[in-house]
C-alpha cells in the first residue's frame, strides 16, 4: 500500500468510554486519496466512535491522526472542519424553521455591515449546488423538505465548508431506493471531483455498488482492509460477523400446535409519516419458532414494538390468546404469559446501574408472590437471582454488582434469564444474539430452543440471515413493511433464495404467503 | 477474567465515589478556612469558633440537633424525587405549606394532647402532597417540565399561605405578622432541657427509617428507583410509568410537609412564615451530598447543620460574616454536581486497566 496515496490514516485508535467499555482496540484506518471508502461492521463494532474521534466529537485514548502525512489534532467539530472534514450524520443537524440557504451558512454568515447578507447567502448556495450537479431550492424551507432533500443540504454544508473528505454515516438507511439512487450519482460526483468519501454502512449491495475500497470492523478491532472488487459480499459479512465459527443448531423438527398469537392487516406509520407496516397478516402457533427476516429496517422494529405494547397501533388486529392488546397496558400484555427480549437491550433491557437482582425482578417485583405485609421478600428474591445466575451461567460479582459492569453477552444472558425465567407461552426475541461473544450465543440460541421444546411459542426476529435460518421452524420475509415470502419449512432454503426476497427482487405470489394464516 | 476485569472497574468506581464526595468537603473547608485567615483580625479565634463553637457547649450543640430536624426531612423529601429522576423543587413550598397546614388545625380545631398534634402533622402532610403532585401530574399529562412548574408554584404556595395568615389566623394582639398562640396540646416537647431540641427528632428519624425502607424494600420504592434510573425499561418491563413518578412526588411532598409541620409545632409558639423557610432548597444539597439515600442523609443533615451553626456562633464572636457558609455550600455543591470533577484521573484509571486487559487478550 503506497502511504504516499493515503490522504488521511488514523493509527493505533484506542478509545475507552467511562463505563470502561472499549470501543476502539488498537485500529488502523486508512483512506485514499478521491476513493470512496466503505466502513463497515456491526453495530457496536466500533465504527461510529471511529468517525466520531476523526470528527473531534469524542477524542482518542491513544493513537494519532496524520492528513497527507502530517500529524493533526482534532479536538472539535469545528478544528476538523478547518482540516477539511465534513460529516453527515444519521439524524440531520438542520434548522427546519429556516430556509436552505440560511441553514447552508449557519456559522459563517455572509455579513453587509453588521446585517445577515440574505442575498449573498442564497448566492453562495445557489453556486455550490451547481458546482456538485445538485438540484435544490435555496428559498425552500428545510421543514418542507423531503428526507432526500435535506440530505442533500446537509452533503452542501460540508462542502460549502471546504470539506475535502466527506464522512457519511448509513446515508441510505432513512431513503427510497429512488433516493438512493440519486445519492450514488452524485457521489460519484463527489468522487470525481476529487473528493473522498467514507461511506458507513451494513447494506452490502450498496458498498459492492459504490465503494472502492473497504474497512472492515469487528468488535472494535479492525480486521480486515481490501479493494471491494476483490471481496464478494459473502467474505465481506463473513469478515463483520466473525462466523468461522458456525453453529450447528440442535433441534428436533417442531410440532406446531394451536395459534397463539394471530396479527391480520396490520399497517404502521413512523414518526416521519413513512409507511412502516403495510397490512401484515400472520399467525404464530405454540411449539415452533417463527422467524421474522428481512434487512434491517423494513419494519421488524415496529412489529416487534407493536405485539410486545411498546408501540400503540391503529389499524389491524393484533390478539394474543384470543385478546385483542390494542388498549392493553404493558403489565397486562406481560400477564398474558409474553416476554420479550428487546432489540435494544441497553435501553429497554437493563437499567445499568441497577443491580443484576434488580434487573432479574422488573417483570415481577410487584406481585403477591414476592412481597408480604408491604414488604418485598429480600430472602425469596436473592434465591431465585442466584439460581438464574448459574442457571443462565451469567459471569459477575455476584447478584449486588451493577449491571453495567458486565459484558455485552453476559447483560444479555441476565436479560434472557429474566425473559425465559417468567415461563412465557409466547416470547418475542428480537436480535437475540447481536453483538455479543460466540459462547454467549450459542447459548442463548440452545435456550430458545428449550423453550420451544416446552411447548412455547418463539417469534424470532434477527437481521443475522444466518442466525433466523437456521433457528426458525418457519418464517416469513419482510420487504419495505410487507410479507414478501412465506416458508412453512426452513429446510431446504438457501442463503441466495432468501436474499433475493430480502432485497425485494422476488415475491411469493399472495396465495402462497397467505398460508402463513394457520386459524381462519 | 470477566470477573478480574469487573471488579477493578467496579473497585474504582465505588472508591471514587466517596473519594469525590470527601475532596469537594475538603477542598471548601479549605478555601473556607484560607477565606477566614484573610478576612479576620483574628483567624485563630475566628476559626476556633467556627469549628468547634457548635459542640463546646450543649446549648450551641441543641441548636445543631434543632437545625438538624428539619434539614433531615427536606433532604428525605428530595431524595425521594431524585431517586424518581423528578427534579420536582416544590419541596420548599411543601415544607412551607405543611407548617401552614398544622398551624390552621393548632390554633383552629381543640383536641386532645397528642391526638392534636399527630392531626395537626397529617394535614401538614395532606398540604405537602397537595403542592408535590401538581407538577407530576402535569409533567404526567402534558409533559410539562417539572423543574420550571414547581419552581413557579412555590410562589403560589407562599402567597397562599401568607392570605391565610393574614385573613384567617391573624392574632391581631400578637403585636407582629402571627397566628393566635398553639394550646400546649399541639406543641412537639422539648426532650433537651435549655435547648430547643423537640419530640420532632424522634420522628424524623423514624422517617429516615420508614423512607429508606420504602425505597429499597417496598415495590413501590422499587418502582420508583427502576423507573429514575431507565424509564424506558421501567416501561418495557411493564411499570406504570406516570403512576410511579406521582407516587414518588406524593412521597416527596408528605415529607416535606410533616418536616414543615414538625418545624412549626416544635420551634414556634405561634405560625408566622411570611417567607419561604428555605429546607427545601438545603435538601437539595443534603440529598446530593447523600447521594439520594436515606441512609445518609442524616449524616449530611448533621454535617450542613454543623456548619450552619459554627459559623451563626464565629459571627457572633469574632469579625467574620456568617456568609461563609454559603461559599462553602457552593464549592461542594459545584464540585460533587459537576459530574466531570476527578474524572480525567477515573477515566486514567480505567482505560489503564482496560488496556491490560487488551493486551492480555481476555477483552473479546
Amino acid at each position: 500500500m503506497a502511504d504516499a496515496d493515503n490522504v488521511l490514516v488514523m493509527e493505533n485508535i484506542t478509545k475507552v468510554y467511562p463505563n470502561g467499555f472499549v470501543a476502539n482496540k488498537n485500529v488502523d484506518f486508512s483512506v485514499r486519496k478521491g476513493e470512496i471508502h466503505a466502513l463497515v461492521g456491526e453495530n457496536g463494532a466500533g465504527k461510529s466512535t471511529l468517525m466520531k474521534i476523526l470528527f473531534g466529537i469524542e477524542s482518542p485514548d491513544t493513537g494519532r491522526i496524520l492528513l497527507n502525512g502530517q500529524e493533526v489534532r482534532i479536538n472539535n467539530p469545528s478544528s476538523a472542519i478547518k482540516y477539511g472534514i465534513g460529516m453527515v450524520h444519521q439524524h440531520f443537524m438542520l434548522a427546519p424553521s429556516l430556509t436552505v440557504a440560511e441553514n447552508m451558512v449557519m456559522g459563517i454568515e455572509p455579513k453587509n455591515w453588521f446585517l445577515f447578507d440574505f442575498a449573498r447567502a442564497l448566492q453562495m448556495t445557489k453556486d455550490i449546488a451547481e458546482k456538485y450537479h445538485f438540484d435544490i431550492d435555496p428559498k425552500a424551507y428545510v421543514k418542507d423538505l423531503s428526507v432526500g432533500q435535506k440530505q442533500k443540504v446537509e452533503i452542501l454544508k460540508a462542502l460549502l465548508r471546504g470539506a475535502q473528505i466527506l464522512i457519511l454515516d448509513e446515508p441510505t438507511a432513512v431513503l427510497t431506493p429512488q433516493e438512493t439512487g440519486e445519492l450514488f450519482v452524485q457521489l460519484k460526483e463527489l468522487k470525481k471531483q476529487g473528493h473522498t468519501i467514507i461511506f458507513i454502512s451494513h447494506k452490502l449491495r450498496e458498498i459492492k455498488e459504490i465503494c472502492d475500497r473497504i474497512t472492515i470492523l469487528r468488535d472494535g478491532r479492525s480486521v480486515g482492509e481490501a479493494n471491494v472488487e476483490e471481496m464478494s459480499e459473502q467474505d465481506i459479512s463473513d469478515r463483520m460477523v466473525g462466523r468461522n465459527v458456525v453453529l450447528n443448531i440442535q433441534k428436533t423438527p417442531a410440532e406446531p400446535k394451536e395459534t397463539i398469537l394471530s396479527i391480520r392487516g396490520l399497517s404502521a406509520v413512523n414518526q416521519f409519516g413513512k409507511n412502516v407496516l403495510n397490512d401484515v397478516s400472520f399467525d404464530v402457533r405454540k411449539g415452533e419458532i417463527f422467524g421474522i427476516a428481512g434487512i434491517e429496517g423494513n419494519g421488524q422494529s415496529e412489529l416487534a414494538e407493536i405485539i410486545t405494547g411498546l408501540r400503540p397501533y391503529s389499524k389491524g388486529s393484533v390478539k394474543i390468546k384470543n385478546v385483542e392488546i390494542q388498549n392493553l397496558s404493558i403489565r397486562k400484555i406481560r400477564e398474558l404469559k409474553t416476554s420479550h427480549v428487546p432489540e435494544d437491550r441497553m435501553t429497554f433491557g437493563i437499567a445499568g446501574d441497577a443491580s443484576i437482582e434488580e434487573n432479574l425482578i422488573s417483570d415481577r417485583y410487584y406481585k403477591k408472590e414476592y412481597n408480604r405485609n408491604g414488604l418485598q421478600k429480600a430472602k425469596k428474591i436473592s434465591r431465585e437471582t442466584d439460581s438464574d445466575i448459574s442457571e443462565y451461567l451469567v459471569k459477575c460479582d455476584g447478584r449486588e454488582q451493577p449491571i453495567r459492569m458486565l459484558s455485552g453477552g453476559n447483560i444479555q444472558k441476565v436479560v434472557v434469564a429474566r425473559e425465559f425465567s417468567s415461563g412465557p407461552e409466547l416470547i418475542l426475541v428480537d436480535q437475540p444474539t447481536r453483538g455479543i461473544d460466540v459462547g454467549a450465543t450459542e447459548f442463548v440460541r440452545k435456550q430458545i430452543v428449550k423453550l420451544r421444546d416446552g411447548g412455547s411459542a418463539v417469534v424470532l426476529i434477527s437481521a443475522d440471515l444466518n442466525e433466523v435460518m437456521e433457528l426458525s421452524d418457519s418464517l416469513i420475509v419482510l420487504y419495505e413493511g410487507e410479507i414478501v415470502a412465506y416458508f412453512p419449512d426452513t429446510k431446504n432454503l438457501s442463503e441466495q433464495e432468501m436474499g433475493e426476497y430480502m432485497l425485494g427482487v422476488k415475491r411469493m405470489p399472495p396465495d402462497q404467503i397467505g398460508d402463513v394464516i394457520h386459524a381462519k | 477474567m470477566q470477573n478480574k476485569r469487573s471488579y477493578s472497574s467496579k473497585t474504582i468506581e465505588s472508591r471514587f465515589e466517596v473519594l469525590r464526595v470527601a475532596t469537594a468537603i475538603g477542598i471548601s473547608l479549605l478555601v473556607a478556612l484560607l477565606l477566614i485567615t484573610f478576612a479576620s483580625k483574628q483567624p485563630l479565634n475566628a476559626l476556633k469558633w467556627f469549628l468547634a463553637g457548635p459542640i463546646l457547649t450543649m446549648r450551641n450543640f441543641g441548636n445543631v440537633l434543632e437545625l438538624f430536624i428539619p434539614l433531615t426531612f427536606g433532604g428525605l423529601s428530595i431524595a425521594v424525587m431524585f431517586q424518581c429522576n423528578q427534579f420536582n423543587m416544590a419541596a420548599e413550598g411543601s415544607f412551607f405549606l405543611g407548617g401552614l397546614g398544622a398551624g390552621i388545625i393548632a390554633v383552629g380545631i381543640k383536641m386532645p394532647a397528642g391526638i392534636h398534634a399527630a392531626a395537626a402533622i397529617a394535614v401538614g402532610a395532606l398540604f405537602g402532597v397537595v403542592l408535590c403532585v401538581i407538577p407530576a401530574l402535569m409533567k404526567v399529562k402534558w409533559k410539562a417540565n417539572e423543574v420550571v412548574s414547581s419552581l413557579m408554584l412555590n410562589y403560589v404556595a407562599l402567597f397562599f399561605g401568607n392570605y391565610v395568615l393574614q385573613y384567617m389566623l391573624f392574632d391581631p394582639d400578637a403585636g407582629y405578622n402571627a397566628s393566635h398562640i398553639f394550646p400546649r396540646s399541639v406543641r412537639l416537647p422539648v426532650i433537651i432541657p435549655r435547648t430547643g431540641v423537640h419530640a420532632g427528632i424522634f420522628l424524623a428519624i423514624i422517617m429516615v427509617v420508614v423512607t429508606y425502607l420504602f425505597l429499597y424494600r417496598t415495590k413501590w420504592g422499587y418502582a420508583i428507583r427502576i423507573t429514575g434510573q431507565n424509564q424506558n425499561f421501567a416501561k418495557y418491563s411493564g411499570i406504570g410509568v406516570g403512576s410511579t413518578i406521582i407516587l414518588s412526588q406524593v412521597a416527596g411532598g408528605a415529607l416535606a410537609g410533616i418536616g414543615g409541620a414538625t418545624q412549626v409545632l416544635g420551634m414556634y409558639t405561634r405560625f408566622s412564615w411570611t417567607t419561604l423557610p428555605g429546607y427545601g432548597w438545603d435538601g437539595i444539597l443534603i440529598s446530593i451530598l447523600a447521594n439520594n439515600n436515606p441512609k445518609f442523609i442524616p449524616l449530611a443533615a448533621f454535617f450542613l447543620a454543623y456548619l450552619r451553626v459554627g459559623a451563626d456562633i464565629m459571627s457572633r464572636r469574632s469579625d467574620v460574616a456568617p456568609e461563609v457558609v454559603s461559599i462553602i455550600q457552593a464549592i461542594i455543591v459545584v464540585l460533587i454536581a459537576g459530574k466531570m470533577f476527578l474524572d480525567t484521573y477515573k477515566h486514567k484509571m480505567i482505560v489503564k486497566n482496560s488496556q491490560e486487559q487488551v493486551k492480555e487478550g481476555s477483552l473479546t
